[in-house]
């Protein structure tokens, strides 16, 4: 099932998580700023390893009619 | 009778050859002897046994494979035809190898020649792989270990994928067209990020779909990034050439295709870290900016207390002034004093003088002249007067 619209994708919230770390390297925030990235920033980073704890690999087979019954390796 | 002129005969003739199946499109082994190279970048050579011989030409743009030398046994391709301004029969060579190369091995080296040529293996062409795939296509055989080795890296490493298996032979005569459609059914399906060709190890004749020129195409046709990890790391396949990246063996094009949630959760932790520390550091140096701004704010205030002591000190020395001043003018006022008391006549009558005055004007009488006989006057010592008379 794909991620609820909603959601973000790991792959957006990982980026996004990477890209709130640089801003925050990049510096120049106010204090108020960067709380806030802080706590984006959290909030990415336990959203990314919850996905990644409850994946579960999908795994799907095409039907081609053409590997029937065929001696293959 | 019909009569031809020699140039319909060569026409006819070079019809005739070039429409022969055979002739289009064959191996030819043979020594080379008289080669030339004129400037134009042609080869010319010919072709020979101990019984016959054969005119070679290989045009410039058809410079695959070996360089030719004399006396050399080599095994070229090509096809037959006639060069109708001389009447000559020759061989177009397209490729050449050296003799004693395996048919199948030549057949490889020839199309591997000719792709590459092409541009078929381009690196410029190559693509970089997601790096977050989430559906990724398998291209092989449903049974076997192949499968099943892929989905086990995928497994471990990133079980946020979805895997699309699309089966098909990998060997034998199905093997090519089964690899074709497979790849085009994946290409057919929605949000494919990514396509994996994989077939285990094998002979070389086992591996010869994945040399097959359909695929070849089909792989370099694909609007999705294709890893091929096809038998051992020591086979090579033009399968391995046109992909956009090359894997040893199908485990290995797994790992090629999904990151490692290992090192995932590593950067994850990485970066909540640097979070931590970030944000640590600037509510630090917030607060030492705002003790430095307390300070500089402390020190843009007028200080009280040191201008009351400077009023002090001035009302002090104010005070001091003034009464030095009034000393010293005390002390000119009696020095006047004295002076003063040193002029009054009643010191001088203390000392035995007497002050003498008219009696009836009061004038003081200070010459003789001024006295009258019978007058009377009016004498003062020091304690007080006393009428007197003029009688001299």
């Amino acid at each position: 099932m794909p991620p609820q619209k909603k959601e973000l994708t790991f792959e957006a919230a990982f980026q996004k998580l990477e890209e709130t770390v640089r801003r925050l390297e990049a510096g120049g925030l106010t204090l108020e700023e960067s709380l806030a990235l802080y706590e984006e920033g959290t909030r990415l980073a336990h959203l990314c390893g919850q996905r990644l704890e409850e994946a579960k690999l999908r795994i799907t087979q095409l039907e081609l009619g053409l590997g029937q019954g065929a001696s293959s390796e | 009778m019909a009569v031809y002129l020699v140039s319909q005969i060569t026409t006819y003739l070079r019809g005739v050859l070039e429409s022969d199946p055979l002739l289009g499109d064959l191996w030819v082994q043979g020594e080379i002897s008289n080669l030339s190279r004129p400037s134009s970048g042609h080869q010319y050579f010919i072709l020979k046994d101990a019984d016959a011989q054969l005119k070679s030409v290989r045009f410039r743009q058809h410079r695959f494979g070996l360089e030719p030398l004399d006396g050399q046994e080599v095994l070229a391709h090509g096809r037959i035809s006639l060069y109708e301004a001389r009447g000559d029969l020759q061989l177009y060579v397209d490729f050449l190898q050296p003799a004693g190369v395996g048919a199948q091995r030549a057949e490889f080296e020839l199309l591997k020649a000719r792709l590459e040529a092409e541009g078929l293996f381009e690196e410029t062409r190559k693509r970089p792989l997601p790096l977050f795939p989430q559906r990724i296509g398998v291209v092989t055989s449903p049974s076997g270990a192949v499968f099943h080795d892929i989905v086990r890296v995928v497994e471990r490493r990133y079980p946020l994928a979805e895997l699309v298996l699309a089966p098909t032979p990998v060997q034998g005569e199905r093997a090519a067209p089964g690899i074709v459609a497979a790849l085009q059914a994946l290409h057919h399906l929605e949000g494919i990020d990514v396509i994996i060709v994989a077939r285990g190890g094998g002979s070389w004749e086992e591996l010869a779909p994945f040399n097959d020129e359909t695929v070849a195409r089909a792989i370099f046709g694909s609007h999705i990034p294709v890893v091929t990890g096809v038998g051992h790391e020591t086979d090579f396949t033009i399968a391995d050439f046109v992909a956009d990246r090359r894997a040893p063996t199908p485990s290995a094009a797994a790992e090629l295709v999904v990151p490692d949630q290992r090192e995932l959760k590593a950067r994850l932790e990485e970066g909540q870290r640097a979070l931590r520390q970030l944000t640590l550091e600037l509510i630090t140096a917030s607060r030492s900016h705002l003790r430095l701004a307390q300070a500089h704010l402390m020190s843009q205030q007028p200080d009280l207390s040191r201008r009351r002591q400077r009023l002090g000190e001035l009302l002090h020395q104010a005070g001091e002034s003034l009464r030095s001043q009034l000393a010293l003018r005390g002390e000119r006022l009696s020095s006047h004093g004295r002076q003063l008391a040193a002029l009054s006549p009643t010191q001088t009558l203390g000392r035995g003088y007497a002050l003498v005055q008219a009696g009836a004007t009061g004038q003081a009488i200070t010459q003789v002249s001024q006295a009258v006989r019978g007058e009377a006057i009016a004498i003062t010592v020091s304690d007080g007067s006393f009428p007197a008379e003029v009688t001299g």
